[in-house]
């Protein structure tokens, strides 16, 4: 059912966002563009080593610098912080937090902040940095999922004991914990199985590659009291970070989200505003903070690089038996990895009754990972996906028929055991299955992949707030940061709930301090969480509303209707009290209008995507380029189609990038080599085509107006497709990514 | 030692002392408080600080600020006269074509120096011109039709903004 048939009159439209002036003449403030009275600046002094113990620390000639205001190391923060903090998808216990802010026993990657410095000018921050001396006993690294596995592999945790295991084991190990997923009977459904495919994929580490720097701005009062102004997902989460690794109260702490300038998942935890606020409490003067793009790439947290080994069985009429994974993920310097989320998605486009996902979380001498959209699967899915091409392949039969044969359905199990309820995987094969371009002749040298990709769609906990002004506008106030046009997307909600005009709805993302606990932007569950707060905040002013109305007719509230932004007369049709009206007689009849919602949404909200990409290779030079690309979608409800749109554009230029360009290279002692724009080549406008979309609307029956969310599901198959559409054009099988030129040659010339 | 410039920002007479190895972008943000001039990689390669150096686009990460001496520099902060919205800045909020914004400013001053230069470009010609700006979220298939849209917009008004 679409928005019209649904009677939305809003939804579905696509008006300007509210915040957008400020956005295109450059007044929207991000990050790094607050500043304070008294301001001072602060650096970060980082590892030159992978891996060393730190066996000292001598600050007192930086200190001595004129103009140097404070230095703090790992001994201004809390060694083991009693309590978690909700980071969504991005796991990290407290000590590893404490830790990843600033190395106390050891630095743990080339980059690891070991101390930190304010200073009056930047420059003085920089000479401080230079003036500290650190003591350090070089430790061998380990820089890659063998390395960090081999039996005799230098250990980053003496205590670090793998999770998962049966008995549990006596010795240390780099392998932080193994799970399994499994449903049915694996033997028996391969011993059923006429063809079987089985291979192994590998996706490199790469960086979510927000554009804008992470940057602060801290200032801790004479009473204790904190201010954070900060470019992150999450203002609550920042705001149980710093009160964690510093001691202090949440309710002491206030964290005022600055606009963002992209995030990705990366923004989802902190490494600024601790240190910030630990320099600002030591000096007491406002500490500005922001990293330089190259202390991004070193010592922000990418995505995992990958080994993912597929096993997928099939009878001879296309009916998959059994799929089998075992998926390892290098977790960067701390446990937690996304390889739980990896693991249960690899399979979850399948309703087959014998599968297993085996998922590894294993430490490396290298950042430690943080959430990159749809955390973990994309990795897990390009073996899937790919694997399932070659299945097509080998069985002779249509892809996308392979896909529509097995694809799961409501009431489909999936491997971590829940049950699916309305989802949108066969509608959106059905959609792609007849697009043109899935017809559309290919040129010499081209290929043509499809890939199917799943992501769950977190819900958990949001509030919003309405109030009305005295001229009947309606103020909204959200504590979800927008980073891609949510504020369109309240606002429209809002309006519809109300149905009042959008231009009359004035969407804000407040302080931690002006609205209820909000879990971060992540999860792709803004639009599905948040967005059902506003209803329920909206619907909570349309009750005192109706009760106010009901006061001036002298009727009882529960007859009183509301239809078209009015209170309606329950005895006197075509009687009725609009909002304008009812903000006029609001003084005397209580007082101002307000609204309040708030929820925790158990439920998640399964999305499913299909991409269709046409690859062009140059067998000569073995460069490739993306020619067409189709990205199909269910969004179950497309509040805002534009902003839909572009989520679904955005996922598949990263997933392209993660293909074709992007890689985290790193030399023998574990320095990166490419921590800049340059040498980390992220698709630039020239490298793409247009992004044809397609939006399926299955309304999730979790939510009022049946929003998905839509963030994250975009990422997952583009890699897969772009891989196979590579493969066949090149008439080759790579399996190890990114596809640069010098690799696809290589196939090539291996081909013959 | 603080070296002193006199320079025209936006049409305006500017004067202002800066450090000899700081960079027009430094000068903008923290000296003259124009914070709509980004920073994203201080490398010339994202071109979220895109300015107009007498006519000339280049990014002020890679100019120093003793170098805007007797020059005139155009920032995103002066593309609106008036208050009335540049085409390419109309055209990107009419198609919803930024996600997190931080790369507009850069978009904005490089397109309107497309246009300024040829005002019938080809959806070839803008993701070439546009090369130098690093967009992460949207892809940029809105932000190229917004361009276009705007070049086709500002050729039906006889070229005026």
């Amino acid at each position: 059912m679409n928005a019209n048939e649904q009677g939305l009159r809003q939804i579905g439209t696509r008006p300007p966002r509210p915040d957008g002036v400020d956005k295109v003449t450059g007044r929207a403030r991000y990050g790094a563009d607050y500043t304070l009275p008294g301001m001072v600046w602060g650096r970060v002094l980082r590892s030159p080593h992978a891996h060393a113990r730190i066996l000292g620390i001598d600050a007192s000639a930086a200190l001595a610098l004129p103009g140097v205001l404070a230095v703090v190391t790992a001994e201004d923060f809390l060694a083991e912080p009693k309590g978690d903090v909700a980071s969504g998808e991005a796991e990290i216990e407290s000590g590893d937090l404490s830790r990843n802010v600033m190395a106390r026993e050891k630095a743990l990657y080339h980059g690891h902040a070991v101390a930190a410095v304010a200073a009056t000018t930047p420059r003085i921050a920089a000479a401080a940095l230079a003036a500290i001396r650190v003591d350090y006993e070089p430790l061998p690294a380990v820089l890659d999922l063998d390395a960090a596995m081999a039996p005799d592999a230098p250990l980053l945790h003496a205590d670090m004991f793998t999770r998962g295991v049966d008995p549990e084991p006596r010795a240390a190990s780099n392998v932080a914990a193994i799970t399994t997923f499994q449903r049915g009977d694996l033997d028996a459904g391969f011993a059923a199985a006429e063809v079987v495919v089985e291979g192994t994929w590998c996706s490199p580490m790469a960086h979510q590659g927000y554009i804008e720097p992470q940057a602060c701005l801290a200032c801790v009062g004479p009473g204790g009291e904190v201010e954070v102004w900060c470019s992150t997902q999450g203002p609550f989460m920042v705001r149980a970070s710093v009160a964690l690794l510093l001691g202090l109260d949440v309710a002491d702490v206030r964290v005022i989200p600055t606009e963002i300038g992209g995030g990705f998942g990366g923004k989802t935890t902190v490494y600024l505003e601790p240190l910030a606020v630990a320099l600002s409490r030591k000096c007491g003067r406002p500490v500005k903070m922001q990293l330089s793009r190259e202390e991004v790439f070193r010592a922000t947290g990418p995505a995992s690089a990958t080994r993912a080994w597929v096993k997928i069985g099939a009878r001879a009429d296309g009916t998959i038996t059994a799929m089998d994974a075992r998926l390892e993920y290098d977790a960067g310097a701390f446990r937690g990895s996304p390889f739980i989320p990896g693991a249960m998605s690899i399979f979850a486009c399948y309703d087959v009754p014998n599968q297993r996902a085996v998922a590894l979380d294993v430490v490396t001498n290298k950042p430690k990972v943080a959430a990159y959209r749809a955390p973990g699967a994309p990795q897990a899915i390009l073996a899937s996906e790919c694997a399932l091409n070659e299945l097509a392949a080998r069985l002779g039969i249509d892809p996308i028929e392979l896909r529509l044969l097995n694809a799961a359905r409501e009431g489909s199990r999936t491997i971590y055991g829940a049950a699916f309820e309305a989802i949108g995987l066969v509608e959106c094969l059905e959609q792609a299955r007849r697009h043109p371009h899935y017809a559309a002749a290919l040129q010499a040298n081209q290929g043509r992949g499809v890939a199917a990709g799943f992501w769950f769609n977190a819900g958990l906990q949001s509030s919003a707030a309405v109030h009305l002004t005295e001229n009947g506008k309606l103020l909204l106030e959200e504590g979800s940061p927008d980073i891609g046009g949510s504020r369109a997307a309240m606002a429209l909600i809002a309006a519809e709930t109300l149905g009042m005009p959008y231009a009359s709805v004035k969407p804000a993302v407040v302080d931690t301090s002006g609205i209820g606990y909000t879990d971060l932007t992540g999860g792709s569950r803004t639009t599905y969480a948040t967005g059902y707060a506003v209803i329920e905040a909206c619907r909570d002013l349309i009750a005192k509303l109706c009760a106010r109305a009901a006061l001036e007719w002298g009727v009882d509230a529960a007859r009183v209707g509301w239809r078209d932004g009015a209170a309606c007369h329950p005895d006197a049709p075509g009687t009725t009290l609009d909002i304008v009206a009812l903000t006029r007689l609001a003084a005397r009849t209580g007082g101002p209008l307000s609204g309040y919602g708030s929820v925790n949404l158990k439920q998640v909200a399964p999305a499913f995507a299909v991409d269709i990409a046409d690859v062009e290779v140059d067998p000569e030079t073995g460069a490739s380029r993306v020619v067409r690309f189709t990205a199909i979608q269910d969004a179950g409800r497309a509040i805002h189609p534009d902003f839909v749109e572009g989520q679904m554009q955005g996922g598949a230029a990263q997933g392209i990038g993660w293909a074709l360009n992007e890689e985290y290279r790193f030399d023998a002692r574990g320095v990166l080599e490419n921590p800049g724009f340059l040498d980390y080549r992220m698709p630039v406008a020239s490298d793409l085509p247009m992004i044809d979309t397609v939006i399926v609307e299955v309304p999730h029956p979790g939510h009022p107006l049946g929003v998905r969310g839509v963030g994250e599901a975009p990422i997952c198959a583009p890699m897969a497709a772009v891989t196979s559409a590579l493969n066949q054009a090149a008439g080759t099988s790579i399996r190890v990514l990114h596809l640069t030129p010098s690799r696809v040659l290589a196939a090539i010339g291996a081909r013959g | 030692m603080s070296i002193h410039v006199r320079t025209r920002i936006n049409g305006q007479a500017q004067e202002f002392l800066c450090e000899p190895d700081q960079s027009a972008l430094q000068v903008l943000r923290d000296t003259l408080g124009l914070t709509g001039s980004k920073e994203g990689c201080n490398s010339g390669d994202c071109g979220a600080c895109s300015v107009l150096l007498d006519g000339t686009l280049v990014c002020a990460c890679l100019v120093l600020g003793a170098e805007l001496e007797g020059r005139s520099l155009a920032t995103i902060e002066g593309i609106a006269e008036g208050g009335r919205l540049h085409p390419v800045q109309q055209k990107l909020l009419e198609h919803n074509a930024l996600q997190c914004g931080i790369c507009i400013p850069g978009i904005v001053v490089a397109a309107k120096a497309l246009l300024d230069h040829d005002p019938d470009p080809d959806e070839t010609a803008v993701r070439y011109w546009l090369a130098g700006n690093l967009c992460r979220c949207t892809g940029y298939d809105k932000i190229i039709r917004a361009v276009l849209d705007a070049a086709a917009t500002m050729r039906a008004s006889g070229g005026a903004p």
